[in-house]
């Protein structure tokens, strides 16, 4: 590990940013309040996106490893301990001046740091507490940091980590425990659950000492989140939407990211060659807040029998359709949850439209004012007004007739049309 | 119809009131922005009637927001809309804000939502630029937003950059926080803005490092970061390069593997109607191609032993004399390891012996000539990657699987101890003691007997000798 010493703090950052973007999540929200006697950097709520790259991922935090090198071996990373891919390491000042370099020019919201392995799980958990409880105290920094831990590290580093962070985050990597045994040998689905539980209950026991009128120091206040590589084994959407769910009632995590499987520079050769299956990736998310905001099972999201989600239509379409029986739905009269079940309508809309009907009927030009997908939403609805579409309902072709046979968009489609013209 | 010009929300707000005191209906009245030139068009502005001491009234608190919010906003007609929707929220329907379907709510809310996608954009937008005068460091930016926002957005950069000096300039106002208070001043244009930071290379590298070339969205990209910000954004001057080269970097990356496209498991033949034994195994193995190590190798050297032993010895790989004899164990470690045994009390012929890597890796050297007469090259062993571990395990693994009575798994070395205990085990810890693995509730770690023919003194030796007799003698009296 000597040569890295040498490497200019450019090169460093090309370095450990590429190894870092794999990562999906970016968001810096969660975190109500600024901590008390900041000097620098706030939070209050709602994070900000400072700026977006041509992937069409939101830049909110400067998001790197503190290195790159790493003893483990899992196949799906390109940091893994095989890999070819150059190698640096940042020293912890250069992470703390880095970020608030950034910082004070308005760049970012804060820090999003993670490591490879070095040395053991304990003392990698302390390099990046140590950046963490930098910034908070020698710079009084109040912006956003959320911390990847190492699964397996000491429950004190845990602790000291959630007092510095406002978010924590285990990657599960895999939806299962055959993923990981394929792909990720090394790492254990109990072990990284054990990790999860451990920052859960340290978060409910802040929740329960603030109860009882105590003041105890800051837990990862914008709690936890995980992310799950798909599309890199042959495991189906219900079984990862099974345990995305599992984590939502289990370890109560705020988010659940899909990271569908990219290509990585100096990929093993036992992993898929091909572009990332962004369109499954996008289904899953729907399907997710389908999970969380609309009040469905995994069971019922996913009804084709490969245990899949349709790639052609959302998933709440597709749940409709199999589910004629339950529309026509009277926008008028219908409870909120039956509301949140109509394909085209959000959760907004479904708010709107509650309010609305305390002071008037509901005609199919209000939907459409609204910006309901009417095209979807129209053959499920009954309103005030005749709509003709209602009579599609029960048509065998209803299916065609909403979404036509697009052209499937390839990947390097859609790099035609941005060379085309675009831009 | 009466018209009046109107600064700015304070000026509306009490236009407003007083035109609700006198009963004005929005028909009669037409509200203009005091733009200065406005003026020039306006028949005759009437002064308006002096402030009624009439008792106020009060409106929804969701109104209150909204209006201050559209008050931001560049359309013209924003006044005229704001009294509308007053004026009947007072006379007609006291809700009308929740019914959103309506015209005029649709409009206020679009407009609503404008300045505040604005305002959210602005915060995210501006860019400071550093500037030192006399040894103090302040931070200024040029920002061009879509509405009169200024105002509606700097109490929150003196929240977040309290303990900073910063300025923000904008073609309509300014606004500069000195640690304590924020001042406002006149817009300027930007040609008295700084024009560079040091900073900026660093931040373009991040963002040119930070995007995935194998996912290009930039519809979305565009959506959220509008073209009309890009001038104010250094980094965006890369997207177009960054665009044109992604294809080629993606290509380059699904082409790219590294690794072997096979493990030994492609190379063990199973079938439903027969169990494969040891012998079998090692007849499959013999032909394992999966690394490259085969090609330098004079063969596989699998595990030899019972199928009934009770205690596996898994060491690293073949060296130079187990190579050419085709069995684990016969050279000098070999004898390191006998003698061990030996002084443990225990039966080699009763353990089954191999090794997780099962080719022998090494690389050629001149034969130093002070050593032994030169005979040209000389075999030097070399430690297998995980590469090569994880190609060659699945034998293992099916040797594993067919010793039914294995209690103790005994792994001599680091490599070995990696690859059933997981990474980062430190033998000297981990030895003298039983530990757990995937493969064993009694797996014990120690040394390899090579370290022991390593070992840099007698002294080393003979006390690394003693562990691994105790070490031995220990895993025995588990069985």
């Amino acid at each position: 590990m000597g040569s890295e010493r040498h490497q200019s703090l450019d090169s460093k950052l090309a370095i450990l940013a590429d190894a870092a973007k794999y990562d999906a999540s970016c968001a810096s929200s969660g975190s109500k309040s600024t901590r008390k006697g900041s000097q620098i950097g706030s939070t209050e709520g709602m994070g900000i996106c400072h700026s977006y790259t041509p992937d069409g991922r939101c830049i909110s935090l400067l998001k790197i490893l503190l290195t790159n090198y790493c003893i483990y071996d899992c196949q799906y990373c390109v940091n893994r301990v095989t890999s070819e891919t150059p190698r640096a390491r940042f020293t912890v000042d250069e992470i703390v001046d880095l970020t608030l370099d950034f910082y004070k020019r308005n760049y970012i919201e804060g820090l999003f740091l993670s490591s490879g392995i070095i040395q053991n799980s304990d003392y990698t958990m302390e390099q990046l507490t140590l950046v963490a409880k930098k910034l908070r105290k020698e710079h009084r920094f109040g912006g956003y940091i959320h911390l990847k831990t190492i699964p397996g590290a000491a429950e004190e580093l845990m602790s000291e980590a959630g007092r510095w962070a406002d978010r924590l985050s285990v990657n599960i990597e895999l939806p299962t425990e055959i993923d990981l045994k394929q792909l990720a040998p090394e790492k254990k689905k109990p072990e990284i659950v054990e990790a999860m539980t451990g920052i859960k209950e340290k978060i409910d026991e802040r929740k329960s000492d603030q109860k009882k009128g105590m003041k105890p120091p800051k837990f990862a206040p914008a709690g936890q989140s995980t992310q799950m590589i798909v599309g890199a084994t042959a495991t189906p959407d219900n079984e990862i939407l099974k345990t995305a769910s599992e984590l939502y009632t289990g370890q109560r995590l705020r988010r659940v990211y899909y990271s569908a499987y990219s290509p990585i520079p100096h990929a093993d050769s036992l992993l898929p060659g091909k572009s990332p299956p962004l369109i499954r990736e996008h289904r899953l998310y729907q399907a997710d807040w389908l999970l969380r905001f609309y009040g469905f099972e995994v069971n019922e999201i996913v009804v084709r029998e490969d245990l899949n989600l349709d790639l052609e239509i959302d998933p709440k379409l597709a749940w409709a359709l199999q589910q004629r029986d339950y529309f026509p739905v009277d926008v008028n009269t219908a409870s909120r949850e039956q509301l949140l079940r109509v394909p085209g309508i959000g959760a907004r809309s479904v708010k709107r439209i509650l309010s609305i009907r305390r002071h008037k009927r509901l005609r199919t030009d209000d939907l459409k004012k609204l910006r309901v997908a009417w095209k979807r939403t129209k053959s499920f609805v009954i309103t005030e007004d005749y709509n003709p579409a209602l009579a599609d309902l029960d048509r065998g072709d209803l299916q065609r007739l909403i979404t036509p046979p697009a052209k499937q968009l390839t990947f390097f489609d859609t790099f035609d049309a941005a060379l085309r013209g675009e831009l | 119809m009466q018209t009046i010009t109107i600064k700015d929300f304070e000026d509306w707000r009490r236009v407003a009131r007083t035109l609700i005191a006198n009963a004005t209906a929005p028909s009669e009245v037409q509200l203009f922005e005091d733009d200065g030139q406005q003026a020039l068009f306006t028949e005759n502005p009437q002064p308006l009637p002096s402030p009624s001491d009439q008792p106020g009234f009060h409106v929804p608190s969701r109104f209150l927001s909204l209006a201050e919010a559209v008050g931001c906003h560049r359309a013209a007609a924003r006044w005229d809309l704001l009294f509308r929707a007053l004026w009947r929220i007072k006379n007609e329907q006291r809700n009308l804000l929740e019914i959103e379907t309506d015209d005029d709510v649709l409009q206020l809310t679009k407009m609503e939502k404008q300045v505040r996608r604005d305002t959210h954009k602005m915060k995210a937008f501006v860019r400071f630029r550093k500037v030192v005068q006399d040894a103090e460091e302040f931070f200024v930016a040029w920002h061009q937003p879509d509405h009169r926002i200024v105002r509606r957005v700097a109490p929150f950069f003196s929240r977040r950059f309290s303990g900073m000096n910063w300025t923000i300039l904008t073609p309509d106002e300014s606004v500069t926080w000195d640690q304590q208070t924020l001042d406002y001043g006149r817009g300027v244009t930007r040609g008295q803005a700084p024009q560079s930071d040091e900073l900026e290379e660093l931040w373009r590298t991040y963002y040119a490092s930070i995007f995935n070339p194998a996912r290009v969205k930039i519809k979305m990209m565009k959506s959220e970061m509008p073209v009309r910000y890009w001038k104010n954004l250094p980094e965006t001057e890369l997207i177009p390069d960054l665009l044109a080269d992604a294809p080629r970097r993606v290509e380059q990356m699904i082409e790219r593997h590294e690794g072997f496209d096979k493990t030994a498991d492609d190379f063990i033949k199973r079938s439903s109607d027969q169990v494969n034994t040891l012998p079998v195994l090692k007849q499959m193995a013999a032909g394992c191609t999966a690394c490259h190590l085969h090609c330098e190798a004079t063969q596989t050297v699998f595990g030899s032993g019972p199928a009934n032993a009770r205690i596996v010895l898994l060491g690293e790989q073949p060296g130079d004399q187990e190579d050419l004899a085709g069995d684990p164990f016969v050279g000098p470690a070999g004898q390191v390891l006998d003698d061990a045994l030996h002084a443990a009390g225990l039966d080699r012929t009763a353990l089954y012996v191999t090794n997780i890597v099962k080719h022998f890796k090494h690389t050629l050297i001149s034969s130093p000539e002070t050593s032994r007469p030169p005979r040209g090259k000389k075999r030097l062993h070399q430690k297998p990657n995980a590469r090569e571990v994880r190609a060659c395990r699945p034998w293992f693994d099916a040797e594993w699987s067919c010793l039914r009575e294995a209690e103790t798994l005994i792994c001599l070395g680091a490599t070995s101890a990696t690859a059933i205990l997981g990474p980062g085990i430190k033998l000297a810890d981990k030895r003298g003691q039983v530990c757990s693995s995937d493969y064993c509730q009694q797996t014990f770690v120690t040394w390899h007997p090579s370290a022991i023919l390593r070992a840099p003194n007698t002294a080393a030796r003979e006390s690394k000798m003693q562990q691994l007799i105790d070490d031995l003698a220990l895993a025995n009296e588990a069985v």
